[in-house]
């Protein structure tokens, strides 16, 4: 099965004041086509910049990043773009709907920007939000649904135009356990059904285990790569138990929460360096 | 092509659900369109009706007043010395190219008198040519002719307001008015002339046959005109009229190179030019005005979508993470700014065009709206979405969707 995603030394540093974070150190990933795969690890660990690269919403320091056949490194701000519209579709922790569209609106927008005609792009829509047990509120607003409810309607947006491949950033994250089992189990029956590659970021190991195979990052490395219980692997460790501390508190962050943070593009070049994990910054 | 039919169409949605917002947003434009169009048709109006009143009295008419007689030093005024005669106005007719037609006028002020009542009126002596070079018509009756200047008929024409002081609402044709006890039947009513630039009106006045006055009504001993009125070609040749007419003049009155003009020569060519000119310059001046207010509503326009950017970073950072290319973002608010102020410029064609419906009302001019003025007014209002659209819609564009996404 080919790679839909390769990453070679992939490195993504920010700088903040005259400090160079590195948030990813030459990180080598492949995942082929159709794989279910969680990527998990403390805040500060990189997993949100790692995301950022997959998703092709930012571009990496150095190394390598091939995502769907393009190397994002060298594309420019019009073809990431065209990239994401194209082969990624997005599910995030707060949904990210448009608030003042309907669901069916929300759902047509990627295929609006794809550039496809209205009785297209609406019957599309409508397929996906039925799909996903949605088609009686098509024409209700985020506000006036529930949080599963406005996660599918996140997730039939991601879906409509058929992309290869699902990210997810902490799907679950602010759904209450009831609801975050279904929209874990209706991800679960997506990847059955077809040849979705499917990259879930997540914090936590039960979480992790729907998926069919599990990465834990620490310090922008990848300390952990292993099937999980579901493709025949061992139970996934939780992220305290492989950073041997606890997860959270006095720990610099990679790129989330820092939001004077500078990515810093290929030709530049960092002063001084310092690692996540043995510098504090408030 | 599908984007852009997408993004008007949410505009306008958008624009309609938030009609109290959208209206104040583009006030600026409602105003600055309203104050084109009824500012500009007024003084459009305004300058029509001046050139109306100043083709009323013939644009491309010269006219020959005699010189003033000086006693001891005191000059009694134009027209008062007898240098001009009928053979003068015949001259003119014959010997100018650029004059096709020209009448010799006599005035006199005298009281008319019928079986009904009385008034003074102004009357004033000439030949069948005065009424058409003073572009003046009859609308009822007849015009005098050439004959009954020959025969010294004892006709004459009435204008509307001596014929309604004289008879009421009765036709005044083949009714009898004295004129210094000469019985004068009327032939013809001269139609509605109106006030002229000064004030005057023309419309109160009588016309007879220049043998007429001469012979009957004042007599042999005052036979001199006080002018003589002529038509050039066309417009255009009024100048060259009042130059052959002026060197003829100074001809037959034999006057060496060193003599004054015992004569003035004018046209109504320069009044019509000036007033033109002035009307230009007023309609410059409305539109500049005008332009600013909509330069100021522009900036208004564009203030309201800078702060639309900020507090939509993050639908942009999720249109981006969807694929939206910078382009799409670009369209999408620069419509949404253009949809703004052409609706603004909408309402400001309606503003303005009620606005110059009630100064006409008022003041009684025409407004004169165009379609070239509604169509610049909309065409305004668009390129000044355009133009304080762009900055803020590539600001949008040029957002970082990492951060946006972030964005609270």
């Amino acid at each position: 099965m080919s790679s839909i995603i390769e990453l070679r030394g992939l490195s993504k540093d920010y700088r903040v004041g005259t400090q160079t974070i590195h948030a990813l150190r030459d990180v080598d990933l492949d995942i082929p086509a159709g794989q279910f795969v969680a990527i998990m690890g403390a805040s500060g660990s990189g997993k949100s910049t790692l995301l950022n690269l997959l998703g092709a919403l930012d571009q990496p320091t150095r190394g390598g990043c091939r995502i769907d056949g393009s190397d994002t490194a060298k594309l420019g701000p019009d073809a990431l773009a065209a990239l994401r519209n194209r082969s990624i579709g997005f599910v995030f922790q707060n949904f990210n709907l448009l608030a003042r569209s309907t669901a069916l609106e929300n759902v047509e927008l990627p295929a609006l920007y794809r550039g496809w005609w209205s009785r297209k792009r609406r019957k599309q829509a409508q397929a996906t939000l039925k799909q996903l047990g949605l088609g009686d509120r098509m024409d209700h607003l985020p506000a006036q649904l529930s949080g599963g409810q406005q996660q599918r309607v996140a997730m039939a947006r991601a879906l409509v135009t058929d992309p290869p491949i699902l990210l997810a950033d902490e799907p679950t994250g602010n759904l209450d356990s009831q609801t975050a089992e279904e929209i874990l189990t209706l991800i679960s029956e997506l990847h059955e059904r077809g040849n979705l590659s499917i990259i879930m970021v997540t914090h936590d190991s039960d979480v992790a285990e729907f998926a069919e195979r599990a990465i834990v990052l620490r310090d922008g490395r990848i300390i952990y790569d292993e099937p999980t219980p579901r493709a025949g692997g061992a139970a996934v460790p939780s992220v305290r138990a492989l950073h041997g501390t606890d997860d959270d508190g006095d720990r610099v962050q990679g790129s989330d929460g820092l939001s004077s943070a500078e990515p810093i593009d290929r030709e530049s070049n960092g002063e001084e360096a310092i690692t996540p994990g043995n510098r504090e910054i408030s | 092509m599908v984007l852009w039919w997408e993004c008007f169409r949410l505009a306008i949605r958008e624009l309609l659900r938030h009609r109290g917002r959208s209206l104040l947003t583009s006030l600026g434009v409602v105003i600055g369109v309203a104050a084109v169009i009824g500012v500009v048709s007024l003084v459009q109006g305004a300058n029509s009706q001046i050139q109306g009143q100043i083709s009323r009295l013939g644009t491309n008419m010269i006219l020959v007043r005699a010189g003033a007689t000086t006693r001891g030093g005191v000059s009694a005024g134009a027209g008062t010395a007898g240098t001009l005669t009928n053979d003068d106005a015949r001259a003119m007719t014959s010997d100018c190219p650029s004059i096709v037609m020209s009448a010799p006028v006599q005035r006199e002020v005298a009281q008319a008198i019928t079986r009904l009542g009385n008034w003074q009126a102004a009357v004033t002596g000439s030949t069948a040519e005065y009424v058409p070079i003073r572009a003046w018509d009859v609308i009822s009756g007849r015009t005098l002719t050439p004959v009954d200047d020959r025969a010294a008929a004892k006709v004459c024409l009435i204008g509307l307001t001596t014929a309604r002081a004289l008879f009421g609402q009765l036709d005044p044709v083949g009714q009898t008015v004295r004129i210094k006890g000469v019985p004068l039947r009327i032939v013809g009513l001269l139609e509605e002339k109106g006030e002229n630039p000064l004030g005057q009106d023309e419309d109160d006045t009588i016309v007879v046959p220049l043998s007429t006055m001469q012979r009957k009504i004042i007599g042999p001993t005052h036979s001199h005109i006080v002018a003589i009125i002529a038509s050039a070609v066309t417009e255009s040749a009024v100048d060259d009229a009042v130059v052959e007419s002026r060197a003829l003049l100074r001809k037959r009155h034999k006057l060496g190179p060193l003599d004054a003009d015992d004569f003035t020569v004018d046209s109504l060519k320069q009044a019509s030019d000036t007033a033109r000119q002035a009307g230009a310059v007023m309609t410059i001046v409305a539109f500049v005005a005008a332009g600013i207010s909509l330069l100021v509503g522009g900036i208004g326009i564009m203030n309201i979508m800078l702060v639309a950017v900020t507090e939509r970073t993050r639908e942009i950072g999720i249109r981006l993470a969807i694929g939206a290319t910078r382009k799409a973002i670009v369209v999408q608010f620069l419509i949404e700014t253009v949809a703004l102020t052409g609706a603004g410029g909408l309402m400001g064609i309606g503003l303005g065009f009620g606005f110059a419906q009630l100064m006409s009302n008022i003041t009684g001019w025409p407004s004169l709206i165009s379609t070239r003025l509604v169509m610049l007014a909309v065409g305004f209002s668009v390129a000044v979405g355009m133009i304080f659209g762009i900055w803020p819609a590539r600001r949008a564009a040029r957002l970082n969707p990492v951060e946006s996404l972030r964005h609270d």
